[in-house]
């Protein structure tokens, strides 16, 4: 076992064993949302970190967590079943979005305003059948006495911060996965030149499909995993356009090109909104937008590859600026 | 080995091939020179698959390369030089050529290929680690057949390899064609740099405004008085 298996570890032991030493509950509250976050901004920086950027992903996430929530309000079917097929459902709607775009070639700008508009819609669509989802007042799953397995509800924060861990490291594992395989050295050839790398034999099409879909699912699981924790989810929370431009704004200050920026952002995003919740009240609403926007354009300027990316650059690299 | 016969294609309602039929035999290196806008570029990409034909048929050794998808045409073995070279400038030399080996087939002959390839080019060899676009535009061009040869193609299609190069480039550029085809590769090159071409290619097509307005072995066009007159300022 060398160095760097060892220091992993010890970290994954200790993040394990966290909530079993620390239950002081409001700060568990805070990591187990920085966890599910954190999975959230990864699985946009799977397809974002090529170029892809979606502002759509809001979309996904709400679709992930309304479907989940609605077949267990209105037909009884545990989360278990209704996850898997909230994830199923959002991969249709990728599938749905993304293919004419892939296939007619609408890239860069053009493809970012496409799912501008798909987290529009979503949003749309939840507001407007408000007798099924509750509209713009939020939606609640029905609450079962106590914590219930079967409807994936528990009282106790210490079960969801592990169950937010193992899928935050999943998310990890994801973002790895992808970084080793061909997948990347050919979404990194056609983010630079779409013909090149069909003249390679790369099927263009195809590729950007298979990146796009596994980001939207690990999105919509990332919404259903968040209503099951929080047993409350509105449009603006887990849809529409500012929870979709938050991932963006997230992912790309932690750093997109390095697996744990997406992590990085989400904490800095969410210390923000729960320093400017405490701190100023319903003074600060939508503050935090403000916010993102104004650090967003910064970085893209001077830190394109956001805190952790730009940090790691400089350890590696410490004769150069 | 490659058949087109009577291919029609163009773009939109603009239509740059008017029925063109050639053919490139085993072994061969067959050039199409023409002026701009003869429809060089967009034989090209016919063949390769990168724009689909509105009429007339495209085989290679037998196998009807319209019925193929584009992506799976390279697996057919041919290989497409891109006009402009059209590298993955942000990758490194030999993560373009990776990519020049992405499919399975490919992929399981990678370091073989890539041995080879830096064998032909022991500049790609020194430079591999750097990026692709800091390469001069001769590296460039080389990188760019390198990526090409490293899917171990048969037929090899290069189009304009002399562009934006300066005269010295040219001339190593066009030698290097003729080491590859002394390797046993079939080339079907495309040229506006008439007289350097005709002397590397066995026989040529001229291309003008879509049609095949002649064709035969490199030392007849050359002397022929159409050619001398219209390209070469003789």
């Amino acid at each position: 076992m060398n160095a760097r298996n060892l220091l992993l570890g010890i970290v994954a032991a200790a993040l394990i064993a966290l909530p079993f030493v620390y239950r002081q509950p409001y700060h568990l509250h805070v990591m187990v949302l920085i966890l599910i976050w954190s999975f959230a901004y990864t699985s946009w920086s799977v397809m974002g970190r090529f170029g892809l950027v979606s502002l759509g992903h809001g979309g996904f996430m709400g679709v992930g967590a309304y479907v989940t929530a609605l077949l267990w309000n209105h037909l009884g079917v545990s989360p278990w079943i209704g996850i898997p097929l909230a994830l199923l459902a959002a991969g249709a709607l990728a599938l749905v979005v993304a293919y004419p775009c892939f296939r007619f070639r609408i890239i860069g700008h053009y493809f970012a305003l496409v799912t501008l508009a798909l987290s529009g819609i979503v949003l749309q669509v939840i507001t407007a059948t408000r007798d099924q989802t509750g509209g713009s007042l939020g939606y609640t799953p029905e609450r079962t006495k106590g914590s219930l397995l079967v409807a994936l509800q528990f009282d106790d924060k210490e079960t969801w911060y592990l169950i937010a861990l193992a899928v935050w490291a999943a998310g990890l594992v994801i973002w790895y996965w992808v970084d080793r395989s061909m997948m990347r050295y050919a979404m990194e050839a056609i983010s630079e030149d779409e013909d090149a790398a069909a003249a390679a034999g790369i099927n263009v099409t195809a590729e950007k499909l298979k990146i796009t879909l596994l980001s939207a699912v690990m999105t919509a699981l990332a919404g259903a995993l968040y209503c099951q924790y929080q047993m409350f989810i509105s449009p603006d929370t887990v849809s529409g356009i500012s929870v979709s431009l938050q991932m963006v704004f997230a992912a790309v200050v932690g750093g997109i090109y390095v697996a744990l920026g997406p992590t990085v952002g989400a904490i800095i995003t969410i210390m923000l909104a729960e320093g400017l919740r405490i701190g100023f009240g319903t003074q600060a609403v939508g503050w935090d937008n403000l916010i993102y926007g104004v650090l967003l354009v910064l970085f893209i300027i001077f830190l394109p590859k956001g805190i952790l990316g730009s940090l790691l650059e400089r350890m590696r690299a410490p004769g150069k600026s | 080995m490659l058949k087109l016969d009577a291919v029609a294609a163009g773009y939109g309602t603009f239509q740059a091939l008017f029925g063109t039929t050639l053919d490139v035999n085993a072994g061969e290196a067959v050039g199409v020179i023409g002026p701009n806008g003869a429809g060089k570029t967009t034989l090209m990409r016919v063949i390769s698959g990168m724009i689909r034909p509105w009429s007339g048929a495209i085989s290679m050794e037998g196998v009807d390369v319209l019925a193929e998808a584009p992506h799976r045409i390279i697996e057919l073995g041919i290989a497409h030089v891109p006009e402009n070279r059209r590298l993955f400038p942000r990758l490194t030399v030999e993560g373009n050529l990776r990519m020049g080996a992405f499919t399975p087939s490919a992929r399981a002959k990678f370091a073989h290929r890539l041995e080879f390839v830096f064998d032909l080019f022991p500049r790609m060899k020194e430079r591999r680690n750097q990026l692709a676009g800091t390469l001069s535009g001769g590296e460039q061009q080389m990188c760019a057949i390198g990526r090409a040869l490293m899917s171990d193609p048969k037929l090899l299609l290069l189009d304009e390899p002399s562009a934006g190069l300066a005269p010295v480039v040219v001339q190593q550029v066009f030698e290097l064609v003729q080491r590859i085809r002394s390797g046993g590769l079939t080339v079907l090159i495309v040229e506006q740099n008439v007289q350097q071409v005709l002397r590397v290619v066995d026989r040529a097509y001229l291309l003008e405004a879509g049609n095949i307005r002649a064709s035969g072995a490199s030392a007849e066009l050359l002397a022929s008085d159409t050619i001398k007159q219209a390209y070469l300022g003789v």
